[in-house]
């Protein structure tokens, strides 16, 4: 079985005088069901890995294989494809929509690329024989209610974000992120913004999820955080370590 | 993506921010209020112009015949007209300079304290003239054959000229003196709608005319079915004369089609390059907000990038929404415009006259100003690369 993500010489250079290695020789390879910690001081090359692993960002050079796809000779649309179907990520502030309720903010998921907007796609990811489910609009809501109530929010579906607390809303995060049933769930500095309460709360929803077999890659520079993983790597000026 | 979730994201999109939307409707409401106001309101004043000339103007033709020794025009020319296809009535009337200014008076008494005598002018003609005019006998009766045929001295008086010469009342038959000649009078031709002039004068028989040289045909009035103007224009001349028909000269009213285009260019060029004006200024307020409100929404476009949104995703809503927020524009100024229209029409007590398609075409107007006015902000939007737009 294929790595879900498996990194080979990964090197991200920024141009600019002198240049910028923000990553060098990346090696990283994570099996399904993995819950990785990536820890390293600010400015080492966090947010360039995640934004590499999150198809956000190309490398300049090596390769990278997200379920064994060959994702740095894709084009634009390819990519985007890609990462609307099999990363789901989550945020240090959040992003949702300010207007829109807790229900509408996790089904907007589904509206690009998870959605069984053609037949075809639907086919494809829905194994043959498969009753009721899928991805149309019909059941989006029951669906995103169903992943709402996975992250323990189901008494706040019609809310407004504004209304919920900072750990509410990292969960209504997770849950968007669930739906559709990524491959891998990236984490940006998830707890950045909440008190350890909330902390202790949304890391063992993450620990729920590993149990499920999720494939978890957690960006922090928070202990807490990075002890609850079952594997931890620290990156530091580019250059990614074990351990 | 789902068409209809393309539909609702953009919608909430514009819900998001209702008094923003709705101030950033303003100035395509004002351009088409404008433009709908214009073309309404040029159509009702235009239609109006051409409705009076279509029951007065557009349906009179005059036919003026010069003075020979041998008469052009017999008196039986209402005859040899009422025989065209699309006269409705007509009458030959004689008048000459001599006879316009003749001495008449309502008795032969000479009192210096009162002016008795009056100058006025006689007209000769026959029984069609009430029906020729548009007239309406306000008291008495007009000659009719019998009296052209018996030369019966009888006159009937135009409305203000009885009242000069103090005639109210008929009852007693009682007469005037034109020159030294007693004439009875028989009614008093009121209401005039054509040749008003004639309310002035003093109006005889045609066998009368003779004695005060009115032996020949000098005009004739001839009223036309709607939109027979031009075509009876070119046949009365021969009907009249057909000897000489080219010596007749044809009064005929303008071409209707003529008078409304003039109204309606005359009102509208002015008018329509406001309501653009306008517009354009909507369409620029449009595009600075968008470009405002995609600035703000960065984050909001790259989560959805991160979320598997193609670029073209991105451009889509936020040209959705531009057009939108235009056509809704379309829509309040197409309804404004109308109303004020309808109110303009009322006051004025015309009959508004508005274009079906001008209320359909506004609110696609609008939103094609929406269109044009989002491509910019969201060529911008789609640009954005996510990482950035994170961040």
């Amino acid at each position: 079985m294929n790595p879900v993500i498996h990194l080979n010489d990964v090197s991200r250079v920024f141009p600019a005088d002198p240049p910028v290695h923000a990553l060098s020789k990346i090696r990283l390879r994570v099996e399904q069901g993995d819950y990785v910690a990536i820890v390293g001081p600010s400015g080492s090359g966090k947010s360039t890995l995640l934004n590499t692993l999150g198809l956000l960002d190309r490398p300049t050079a090596g390769s990278y294989l997200l379920d064994g796809i060959e994702t740095t000779t894709l084009k634009d649309g390819a990519r985007t494809r890609l990462r609307g179907h099999r990363i789901g990520f989550v945020y240090q502030s959040f992003h949702l929509l300010d207007h829109r309720t807790v229900a509408e903010n996790v089904m907007l998921a589904e509206m690009y690329g998870r959605s069984g907007g053609a037949g075809g796609e639907r086919a494809r990811k829905e194994p043959p024989g498969a009753t009721g489910g899928g991805y149309g609009r019909r059941g989006r809501r029951r669906r995103a209610e169903e992943m709402l109530e996975k992250v323990g929010m189901s008494h706040r579906v019609d809310f407004v974000p504004g209304r919920l607390s900072g750990g509410e809303r990292q969960r209504v995060a997770i849950a968007r992120a669930l739906m559709g049933g990524p491959s891998l769930l990236l984490c940006d500095e998830p707890t950045g913004n909440l008190d350890s309460r909330n902390t202790g709360a949304v890391l063992d929803l993450f620990d729920g999820l590993r149990d499920q077999g999720l494939t978890l890659l957690v960006i922090t520079h928070e202990d807490a955080v990075s002890a609850r993983a079952n594997r931890r790597v620290r990156i530091s000026d580019g250059i990614l370590t074990e351990g | 993506m789902d068409i209809r979730d393309l539909w609702s994201e953009a919608l909430a999109g514009m819900l998001a921010r209702p008094v923003r939307s709705a101030l950033t409707t303003l100035g395509t409401v004002l351009g088409i209020t404008t433009l709908v106001i214009t073309l309404g309101v040029a159509a009702t004043a235009g239609n109006q112009i051409v409705g009076r000339f279509d029951e007065l103007t557009a349906t009179a033709i005059t036919v003026e015949v010069p003075d020979k020794p041998d008469p052009l025009v017999t008196w039986d020319a209402h005859a040899s007209l009422t025989r065209l296809r699309g006269v409705v009535s007509a009458v030959a009337l004689a008048q000459t300079d001599r006879s316009s200014n003749l001495q008449v008076t309502s008795n032969t008494l000479v009192d210096p304290t009162r002016v008795t005598g009056h100058t006025l002018a006689v007209v000769a003609t026959g029984p069609e003239l009430p029906r020729a005019v548009h007239g309406r006998m306000t008291g008495g009766r007009f000659f009719d054959e019998g009296h052209v045929g018996r030369r019966d001295r009888v006159v009937v008086l135009g409305e203000q000229a009885a009242r000069m010469l103090g005639v109210t009342r008929l009852a007693n038959a009682p007469a005037v003196f034109i020159g030294d000649r007693a004439y009875t009078v028989i009614g008093i031709l009121g209401d005039l709608r054509r040749e008003q002039i004639l309310s002035t004068a003093v109006i005889v028989p045609s066998t009368i005319g003779a004695d005060f040289g009115l032996k020949n045909v000098t005009r004739v009035l001839v009223n036309t079915t709607l939109g027979a103007a031009e075509l009876i224009a070119g046949q009365a001349p021969v009907a009249l004369s057909p000897n000489h028909p080219d010596e007749l000269q044809v009064i005929a009213p303008p071409s209707p089609k003529r008078a409304r285009d003039g109204v309606q260019d005359d009102v509208n060029g002015l008018f329509l390059i406001l309501g653009l004006v306008s517009l354009v200024v909507g369409a620029v307020g449009i595009a600075n907000v968008t470009l405002v409100t995609v600035m703000e929404r960065v984050a909001e476009i790259g989560l959805r990038r991160s979320l598997g949104a193609a670029r073209r995703h991105i451009a889509a809503q936020f040209l959705l929404e531009s057009t939108l927020i235009g056509m809704t524009g379309g829509v309040i100024g197409a309804g404004l415009g109308l109303v004020s229209v309808v109110a303009v029409s009322a006051t004025k007590e015309w009959t508004p006259v508005l274009d079906a398609r001008l209320a359909l075409a506004a609110p696609v107007a609008g939103a094609l100003v929406g269109l044009l006015a989002g491509l910019y902000p969201a060529l911008r939007a789609a640009g954005m690369e996510p990482v950035d737009a994170l961040r």
